[in-house]
């Protein structure tokens, strides 16, 4: 009498089983085909726009023809402002959490607030750099004050990426160069931070992703809604590339007539953010291996 | 000599990497700081646009009137003194250019210097008047009674259901709709994202081959580094008409949009967060239940799935916090309607969407630039609590473990 029921019992078991990953696996290749949705939409109404000129002209009549130019170069102002803040304050502070402070009350203040600045909202980024940046210190719409901003937003992604390329590196690496009688800069510099540095610039090229499409703490601290002209200075406005796509597919005077401009600026934006992954994946990969075998 | 250099060298290095570390912590307190300020200054002002006053007869026993009163009034919802306190009359409205109604061009003069006087001999003359005008035409001796206006309160600004900061004559500050509209947006994106991340999650932490999983890793990584302004886009161009033409609706910019651009942007968060909480099921229990006899699916929903619940509900949680503080591609795809949301297919308005689609057009400094900030403050609150309870999840698990 047992036999067939634990037979049958079983099968149901397989059964169930068989059910909850199928779903399981449909559910995850959906989240998928969303991402290949997303991604051959864009190319696929983008691609028959971008040429070199229009990345290389500026925009003509009411922003409905010509081309990008002025928000390219306005994007690489900001994530180049960006980082020149951000990259040297973000490595330092995580070498100081990573290789020098001990655990303790600092440690856990500094790493409380660094995680902090990391939740906050990326418009109320925006409205403190105006309240600071612009009005405070009399700085105005410009890439400065741009650049600082996007530069507080990405300084959490910097410290957390480089504190987890010097945790990967093997304390025996430290030891030993301590051992040697080299003092703890020495060991950082010319041990710790050479072996880290793979992980380190992984971590940069997925920052200016990040900065290069954020769009709302630019909104009131830099972006200019039509600019047909390079800046010359720090304290100039500029365009740039994600504000320069979210004016003309909402508030331009011709939406309709301005789409395949805003198809071509989405999918320049994508291949920025698709370079930085493929970069970073890359050099992750090729480092690691490189790391491991050593 | 040279170890001194040596030894000062260390120690300046050590101060350069300290005050680096700190600059986080500076940046919050600022952060802090500049909000706050701004913020809570609009509790410190009066609902009604600078340099105007609103003036009454000096017989009328009214003294003290709110913001919404001022607008039922304008909007002729009050008509009688009596709803607000006074005698049972009806009132009389009056704006600036109603006094051609009463006076003649000579009267008022080419240059309105005789406004000042007609103003005061017109409210001294009608009993159930009330004025709204400029300061600058207030007559020296002027013969009515300017009405006291209440500074912003806590329970208007919190309590009040309407939010149209530049109305006149009184600005309605009322920030339920645009909470109410942030929740209403970012619970749909959590439905909508929850069971779709958790069961990435599973599959990529104990389904998948190593194979699948190293495919799928990077992929999830990009839908996290997809621009949120993209998002937005392709939710106005494909999901929005989507929704219009399914459900035959006016518009198709609908809290339904919100939620499900919103719920995408939210689920490479629910995913990395929930896989790792996972994988850290230590393999000692998932083979004990293998070993009793449980197949592979019971393991997972009857020790992974209970084992790892802390961590997807500090998942659940973060992905909430994104899409509560998420901008641009919500501003782009829910219509703004400033209204209490009813259902998912009617335009909500948020509040990052309403900061960013109003602060270009507030003047600096102004009561309507305040309330922004104050909007701030409260954004940068929720997604604190959000950080902070997140935290202490993963920390009260973390002991609990160990």
């Amino acid at each position: 009498m047992e036999a067939p029921d634990e037979n049958k019992l079983a099968k149901r078991k397989k059964r169930n089983q068989f059910i909850a990953f199928g779903i399981l696996k449909l559910l995850s290749y959906s989240i998928v085909a969303i991402l290949v949705i997303i991604l051959s939409f864009i190319i696929y109404k983008g691609i028959g726009v971008i040429s070199w000129d229009f990345i290389t002209q500026m925009p003509e009549e009411g922003m409905t023809k010509g081309g990008i130019y002025p928000a390219i170069i306005g994007t690489l102002c900001l994530v180049g402002g960006s980082m020149i803040f951000a990259f040297p304050i973000g490595v330092l502070a995580a070498i100081y959490m990573n290789e020098y402070v001990k655990d303790g009350i600092i440690k856990k203040i500094i790493k409380q607030m660094t995680n902090n600045l990391a939740g906050i909202p990326s418009i109320v980024f925006g409205l403190f750099g105006m309240s600071l940046f612009v009005n405070k210190l009399g700085f105005g719409d410009s890439i400065l004050a741009g650049s600082l901003t996007l530069g507080l937003l990405a300084l959490p992604v910097v410290i957390r990426t480089t504190e987890e390329a010097l945790k990967a590196v093997d304390n025996t690496f430290r030891h030993a160069s301590i051992g040697l009688g080299a003092s703890k800069w020495e060991t950082t510099s010319r041990v710790v931070l050479p072996i880290a540095f793979p992980n380190i610039i992984t971590g940069l090229i997925l920052s200016i992703g990040r900065v290069s499409g954020e769009t709302a703490p630019i909104l009131f601290t830099v972006a200019a809604y039509f600019l047909p002209k390079l800046p010359t200075s720090i304290f100039d406005q500029a365009m740039a590339l994600p504000y320069h796509l979210y004016v003309i597919s909402t508030s331009g005077t011709n939406i309709e007539e301005s789409r395949p401009i805003a198809y071509g600026t989405a999918l320049v934006l994508i291949i920025i953010v698709l370079i930085a992954n493929l970069l970073a994946n890359g050099l992750r990969k090729y480092f690691g291996n490189k790391v491991k075998m050593n | 000599m040279k170890t001194f250099y040596k030894k000062f060298l260390e120690k300046f290095i050590e101060g350069l990497l300290m005050l680096s570390s700190t600059i986080t912590t500076l940046t919050v307190v600022l952060i802090v700081f500049f909000l706050f300020k701004e913020g809570i200054g609009v509790f410190n002002k009066k609902p009604i646009e600078e340099g105007y006053v609103i003036a009454i007869n000096k017989n009328n026993i009214v003294t003290k009137i709110s913001s919404e009163q001022i607008k039922n009034i304008y909007d002729q919802k009050i008509k009688n003194w009596k709803e607000i306190g006074g005698k049972p009359d009806s009132i009389i409205l009056f704006r600036l250019e109603d006094i051609s109604n009463y006076y003649s061009d000579a009267a008022i003069g080419e240059n309105f210097e005789g406004l000042p006087n007609c103003l005061s001999r017109l409210i001294d003359s009608v009993p159930n008047i009330i004025a709204f005008f400029p300061e600058k035409y207030l007559d020296k001796n002027f013969k009515g009674r300017q009405l006291e206006i209440d500074k912003v309160t806590l329970s208007e600004f919190f309590g009040g259901k309407e939010w149209f900061p530049t109305a006149q004559p009184a600005a309605q500050l009322g920030v339920m709709p645009l909470i109410l509209g942030t929740l209403w947006v970012s619970l749909g994106a959590i439905l909508l994202a929850l069971p779709l991340g958790l069961a990435a999650s599973v599959y990529m932490s104990e389904i998948a081959s190593d194979k699948v999983r190293r495919i799928m890793k990077p992929l999830i990584e990009l839908l996290a580094g997809i621009p949120s302004v993209v998002y937005g886009f392709f939710g106005l161009v494909i999901i929005v008409p989507l929704i219009q033409k399914t459900f035959n609706l006016p518009v198709g910019e609908t809290a339904l949009a919100g939620s499900i651009i919103l719920g995408i942007m939210a689920l490479p968060t629910i995913i990395t967060i929930s896989e790792d909480a996972m994988r850290n099921t230590p393999r000692a229990m998932k083979e004990a239940s293998l070993a009793l006899g449980a197949s592979k699916w019971q393991t997972i929903y009857k020790v992974v799935i209970p084992y790892s619940i802390s961590g997807i509900t500090a998942g659940a949680i973060l992905g909430i916090g994104r899409a509560i503080g998420e901008t641009m591609a919500v501003l782009m795809v829910t219509g703004n309607a400033a209204v209490i949301p009813h259902s998912i297919l009617e335009p909500v308005r948020t509040i990052p969407a309403t900061i960013a689609a109003e602060l270009g057009e507030a003047p600096n400094g102004g009561l309507h630039f305040q309330a922004l900030f104050a909007l701030g403050c409260i954004l940068f609150l929720i997604t604190l609590v959000i950080n902070l309870t997140v935290e202490f999840i993963s920390n009260r698990n973390k002991y609990n473990k160990h």
